[in-house]
């Protein structure tokens, strides 16, 4: 590969908007649309900054290139319809800085609008049986993700010792972050036993090792940090991003183990940032399962392989532990519409400006955000902070 | 065969025929790249190694280690197999891996262990369609 100049790009660009849509769970009166014009509205306004100074549109999914940009009534004179999986939108502030600095575009708009749950206005998701999984996973008999993510546990489980306590207890602390957010779907406390008894779906994931599926949507704007100077907001910086992909099938995953891409990402967003593990107060890690946290935990070198499941006993990610991470109450307990990684940025945002109220991680200067897109195909990283 | 067969079917495409047509006279077979060396799945126009289009269909032996696996027991509309049923990822002896099932053993975490030999089985499912799936070898 080329060699890049990773550090030019800290700090450079600041998110000065982030809201999600007026309502998320379960929302059969809107349609994805509206749900992206919500996160798109109420992001502007907590910028101070009209429609017409959007001059650069990222969605993603099929047509939103093209769609969403009409609904919303925007002429982008930049487009970006990354559609990695859950985590395009941090991949978007990378995009974001690309054009902003390049000079292409000023005032980036990134949206998100789902109906994962009630599926208004939503396309059936069917892959064609032509299509490599259709022809070398669907006839198998694996549904969503989570009879995929699936395999990388139980290989984990096999190389390392990590057990489903070990899984439980992500599940356990993010919901006790849940019940201190009067938005989250799930906020009734839970111990590793409800989750170890709780319906099996494809073992060794049991529900409460799954996410959940709602409705909702988001926002963020994204600016050049000169200009966010001028704004009313406390400016968010982006100080190190990172993406990568590594395969689109999971039977493809080169080291079910090993995240590799998330390392690849996550490698990049160190190197731009600059900063190391203890300069983060607070983590959103894409729980997309329960295994995914300890995976990104491990591939983004805050404890050694294998040593994830460790890292996660007791309690030491919920409200008190020492490493505060999903303190909106995640995929998990808070919202999932199906793509969660707008819902991770804006919290990270909340929480770097100091406005979450009783889940408020005191004091919290910088943040790394790092999702799942796919099938543990895609990984980005994103280290956010208030100073530059 | 099986009338009963009420899962989902692939569809080839012009690529990854020579593979289920292997397949349909029970030949599990991969591609060889001349040039690097690398023994790949799932069918492709190009190494994806070394991006070479000088390709080879190589006979498997069907033998292999269960790489990974899955135990389903829900949320699947048109399950190839009653629930719960097996998903494996199996390593071929050969090196590629390939999704599949694991049948002929209790769908139980209990009977099941990473890197258990297993070996091919063809499943004539339809007319047109075998699927490559696994058992324990020494069972059956
Ligand atoms: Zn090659």
């Amino acid at each position: 590969m080329g060699r890049v100049a990773l550090r030019e790009g800290r700090g450079t660009v600041a998110i000065v908007g982030a809201a999600e849509s007026d309502r998320v769970g379960k929302l059969p009166d809107k349609s994805a649309l509206m749900l992206h014009a919500e996160g798109a509205r109420n992001a502007l306004d907590d910028a101070g900054l009209s429609v017409k100074d959007v001059d650069a549109v990222l969605a993603t999914g099929r047509r939103a290139a093209n769609e969403v940009p009409e609904y919303l009534g925007i002429r982008p004179r930049y487009i970006d319809n990354t559609s990695m999986g859950g985590c395009s939108f941090i991949a978007h502030l990378q995009h974001a800085m690309a054009v902003i600095n390049a000079g292409i575009a000023e005032v980036v708009l990134i949206t998100h609008g789902e109906s994962g749950r009630s599926r208004v206005g939503m396309d059936p998701y069917v892959p064609a049986r032509q299509s490599p999984m259709g022809q070398f996973e669907m006839p198998f008999g694996v549904g969503g993700p989570a009879t995929r993510y699936t395999f990388a546990a139980t290989r984990h489980m096999h190389e390392y010792g990590t057990t489903k306590d070990q899984m439980a207890e992500v599940a356990v602390a993010t919901r006790k972050w849940a019940s201190l957010n009067p938005r989250a779907a799930q906020r009734d406390a839970i111990t590793i036993e409800d989750v170890k008894a709780s319906r099996l779906i494809a073992w060794p994931f049991n529900l409460l090792d799954c996410c959940l599926v709602t409705d909702g949507g988001g926002g963020l704007v994204v600016t050049s940090s000169e200009r966010a100077r001028d704004l009313k907001r406390k400016p968010v910086y982006v100080l190190g991003t990172g993406e990568a992909t590594h395969h689109n099938l999971i039977s493809q995953m080169p080291r079910f183990h090993v995240w590799d891409a998330a390392v690849q990402a996550g490698k990049s967003a160190w190197e731009m940032s600059g900063a190391s593990h203890t300069d983060i107060d607070l983590a959103m890690f894409y729980d997309a399962f329960t295994i995914v946290p300890i995976l990104a935990l491990e591939a983004l070198g805050f404890c050694g392989p294998g040593e994830g499941g460790a890292f996660v006993e007791g309690q030491r990610t919920a409200p008190g532990g020492d490493f505060p991470m999903n303190t909106n109450g995640g995929g998990l307990s808070y919202t999932h519409s199906g793509m969660y990684g707008m819902f991770m940025l804006v919290e990270a945002v909340k929480q770097l400006r100091g406005e979450c109220g009783e889940r408020q991680v005191t004091g919290a200067a910088t943040a790394i955000c790092h999702g799942t897109g796919g099938m543990l195909s895609a990984s980005a990283t994103a280290i956010l902070s208030t100073e530059r | 065969m099986s009338d009963s067969y009420r899962g989902p079917l692939p569809k080839p495409t012009p690529e990854t025929a020579p593979y289920w047509e292997a397949l349909r006279r029970h030949e599990l077979r991969v591609q060889r790249c001349d040039d690097c060396g690398e023994a790949f799945f799932y069918p492709r126009n190009v190494c994806p190694a070394c991006l070479s289009d000088r390709l080879t269909w190589v006979p498997a032996s069907g033998r292999g280690r269960l790489h990974s696996f899955t135990i389903v027991h829900a949320g699947i509309a048109t399950p190839p197999l009653p629930l719960p049923y097996v998903v494996a990822i199996v390593e071929l002896d050969e090196g590629p891996r390939l999704m599949s099932n694991l049948v002929g053993v209790d769908p139980d975490p209990e009977a099941l262990s990473c890197d258990m030999p297993v070996e091919i089985e063809f499943a004539d499912v339809t007319d047109e369609v075998t699927l490559p799936r696994f058992r324990p070898v020494g069972e059956c």
